[in-house]
């Protein structure tokens, strides 16, 4: 029996201890075995217990999704994995900076529409803005390309991170 | 000596006398390696250390291959120790196939000095990059108190859990430092905890299922052999128990013996009509160990497709990477097995023998097809027949068998049974050209009285013939029997029904002459060119107690069958050469 079942999008929160190439092997896994990675992010979050937080934004069938887990979960620095899509309730934030050159009626349209989606200006000159937005990442993708026409330039984004809603952890 | 360590009791040395330390106390008792600049420190820590034999190699990738050898063999990890640089992106065919096989190693690889790594100073690679995705995990030790605690953490990541190669890259600056050294007690992970224990629930619902087959069948693989002797003990008492039939993949032959009636032989893509047919038809398929690998599947969608499928692995991403199972257990192989016993006895369950009685005759009937029948000749010998002699001329005796790759090792795996584990050595997995030889020599050094054989192709052996050397220094009465058709058989064969007979690049017409070459080495060189002649040289071989070398000159063009042609179900073997197809499916084509 062989699956065919069509790829999903999984958001895949992983704790490792932080230590020198635990990134590496996780990329590393990913791309040797021909899994997708659509957005990554990692930093760590306990500074006293040296465990850095992955998430992974991948597109894979469910089976795939299970194989990517247990691969995960064999690599010695790896503490947890957790598929946040649907093990978990769970929020997903992303942060961009998004800069537009434009000048009159174009500049003031972009400083109304960034109002609607509430991102806040970091950095202005006469010609420019730099606007920081976090949201759901459709939310960005939609100001993006809102953007695009009024003198878009210059796109960051971190890349999603995720936690479960309500008292549970991971 | 600080005050802080005499409490302790721990012992301050240098960090190359903590290897060695290191070495010693988690039992090692042979290293095998290659001196070069990085080492250094170690190799003058190991002058001293008479109860620790070093093998000196004559490549570094040989080094990894007997130190395999050794392992597979005793079922202890084996230890390779190699400089900086090319010494360390020698051993990476090597690491890649232990990985691929699941064979515990621990690999100490010198480093440049932390001051200079970054550097691209002289010999320096980036060890933990290169080999991170050949090894279970690796460690680059760039603080010197976390040699000792990252030495023993070597040793029980490789041999705990599914075994593999790890990697300990020790810069030079850290060989020379002085620390503390404490022993490898209570070594845990803070991640790293393998689960041997099978879930209880599954184990009473694969005991269920095994209960109400029709149309049983065990299909066991290496994991078994890894388990430990305990697995293949276990599998044959619950193989006997059920009276089902058993077949095995190539990592997995000699955990149940090959004279036993229930045996059915090798599986996959030149494994035994019975066995395919018997995989392909059965109602209850219980894999033990192994992992649904695509020369044992053949084509996925026609796998097996009216099974329930129980998957003992210790591996959870062993499970539903290529075939979706009804049972998953994850476990170590003996514990589980010892658990499906308990359960089966203690529920006196008992084979449904008038459901299982048709299911023999059938599998009697693919039996009677004789598949590993050849036409034999009296004038050329017949790579089979070499193989056959060689068994039945050695079988009584304490043996152990390494391979190469290619044709020749699947006629050994065919025609060479084995009654006991770890007496079989070959690169199944990763296919390592090359890996018989040193193999034969790790395994000589750890059985130093039993006969150990290499049985060899020509090409193959001819990537890393120069360990003969190393078998004669060491005094390793080691025999390669060389299976010479002059060809690199296998790739021959596949040019043959693949590509129309264009036998593009897989003739060797430059062989070398292999007694003039064994004598260069200090070896004895024997050949034997006809089939009336095989029995004497085979004799003779066993006789002389030094490294002999054996030129087997065979038929050409003989081809290896049966064989599944890739691309196609378990129940569409070819048996022969007429019924080779001429063809082959685009989908086939592309798969190797």
């Amino acid at each position: 029996m062989i699956e065919d079942k069509p790829a999903e999008r999984r958001c895949i929160a992983i704790l490792v201890d932080n230590e020198a190439g635990a990134l590496a092997r996780v990329i590393g896994l990913f791309s040797g075995r021909g899994y997708n990675i659509d957005s990554l992010t990692v930093a760590e979050v306990d500074p006293e217990k040296h465990t850095s937080r992955i998430t992974i934004v991948t597109q894979a069938t469910p089976m795939i999704v299970e194989q990517i887990k247990a691969q995960l979960n064999r690599l010695v620095p790896v503490q947890s994995v957790v598929d946040m899509t649907t093990e978990y309730e769970s929020v997903e934030r992303e942060l961009a900076l998004v800069k537009v050159c434009c000048t009159g009626e174009k500049r003031v349209e972009s400083l109304r529409l960034s109002e609607v989606f509430r991102a806040h200006v970091v950095d202005t000159t006469h010609e420019s803005f730099v606007f920081e937005l976090t949201g759901a990442p459709s939310k960005l993708d939609a100001f993006v390309n809102l953007m695009r026409p009024l003198g878009l330039v210059d796109v960051s984004r971190t890349g999603v991170v995720a936690i479960a809603r309500g008292s549970e952890i991971m | 000596m600080p005050a802080a360590t005499e409490k302790s009791g721990a012992q301050r040395l240098t960090g190359a006398q903590i290897v060695v330390q290191a070495l010693l106390d988690n039992g090692v008792d042979t290293v095998f390696g290659y001196p070069g600049g990085a080492v250094l420190p170690i190799y003058d820590a190991l002058f001293e250390h008479a109860e620790l034999r070093h093998v000196l190699v004559r490549h570094e990738q040989g080094a990894v291959h007997a130190a395999e050898g050794y392992a597979r063999s005793t079922g202890r990890p084996g230890i390779v120790l190699v400089t900086s640089g090319p010494g360390a992106t020698n051993v990476v065919t090597g690491l890649a196939d232990a990985m691929m096989d699941s064979i515990p190693i621990v690999c100490l690889t010198g480093q440049v000095a932390t001051h200079l790594i970054g550097s691209d100073a002289f010999q320096e690679a980036d060890t933990v990059g290169i080999t991170r995705p050949c090894t279970k995990h690796n460690w680059l030790v760039k603080v010197a108190a976390d040699l000792p605690r990252v030495l023993h953490e070597a040793f029980y990541v490789a041999t705990s859990g599914r075994p593999g190669p790890v990697v300990v890259d020790i810069p030079k600056d850290i060989q020379f430092a002085e620390i503390d050294y404490f022993g490898p007690k209570n070594i845990e992970h803070r991640s790293y905890k393998p689960q041997v224990t099978g879930d209880p629930k599954k184990i009473e619902a694969a005991v269920d299922l095994m209960a109400g087959a029709k149309r049983p069948i065990f299909y066991t693989g290496g994991g078994v052999i890894n388990s430990g002797p305990e697995a293949s003990k276990l599998l044959r008492e619950l193989v006997q128990l059920t009276g089902y039939p058993i077949t095995s993949t190539l990592m997995g032959l000699g955990a149940y013996p090959a004279s036993d009636p229930q045996w059915l032989g090798l599986v996959g893509m030149h494994g035994t009509y019975e066995s395919n047919n018997a995989m392909h038809d059965c109602d209850v398929m219980i894999n033990i160990g192994a992992r649904f690998d695509d020369r044992v599947t053949g084509l996925l969608e026609a796998f097996s497709p009216e099974s329930k499928k129980i998957h003992v692995d210790i591996d959870p991403s062993s499970i539903n990477k290529n075939i979706l199972v009804d049972i998953p257990i994850i476990g170590d192989c003996a514990r589980v097995l010892g658990d499906l016993i308990k359960v089966w006895k203690r529920r006196k369950l008992t084979t449904d023998e008038c459901a299982i009685q048709p299911w023999w005759t059938q599998i009697d009937k693919w039996r009677d097809r004789q598949c590993l029948k050849y036409k034999q000749s009296s004038t050329i010998i017949k790579p089979q027949y070499a193989i056959q002699r060689l068994y039945e001329l050695t079988k009584d005796m304490d043996v152990y068998i390494s391979t190469e790759v290619g044709q020749h090792q699947m006629w050994a795996a065919q025609h060479y049974k084995f009654e006991e584990p770890n007496r079989w050595m070959t690169s199944g997995g990763l296919g390592t050209m090359g890996y018989g030889l040193p193999a034969a020599v790790g395994i000589q050094i750890a059985h130093p009285d039993s006969l150990v054989i290499d049985i060899a192709g020509e090409a193959s052996v001819l990537m890393t013939m120069q360990e003969l050397s190393t078998a004669v220094q060491h005094d390793l009465p080691i025999k390669v029997f060389i299976i010479n058709n002059q060809y690199m058989g296998m790739v021959r064969q596949w040019q043959e029904i693949l590509h129309d007979r264009r036998y593009s690049h897989s003739y060797t017409e430059a062989l070398p002459d292999f007694v003039k070459l064994a004598e260069a080495y200090g070896a004895c060189g024997l050949r034997v060119e006809k089939p009336e002649d095989v029995d004497d040289v085979i004799k003779e071989m066993i006789s002389v107690n030094r490294p002999v070398l054996v030129d087997c000159v065979v038929d050409k063009e003989e081809n290896c069958f049966p064989m599944i042609p890739s691309g196609a179900a378990h129940n569409k073997m070819i048996l022969s050469q007429e019924e080779s197809p001429r063809e082959m499916s685009e989908e086939g084509k592309v798969l190797v």
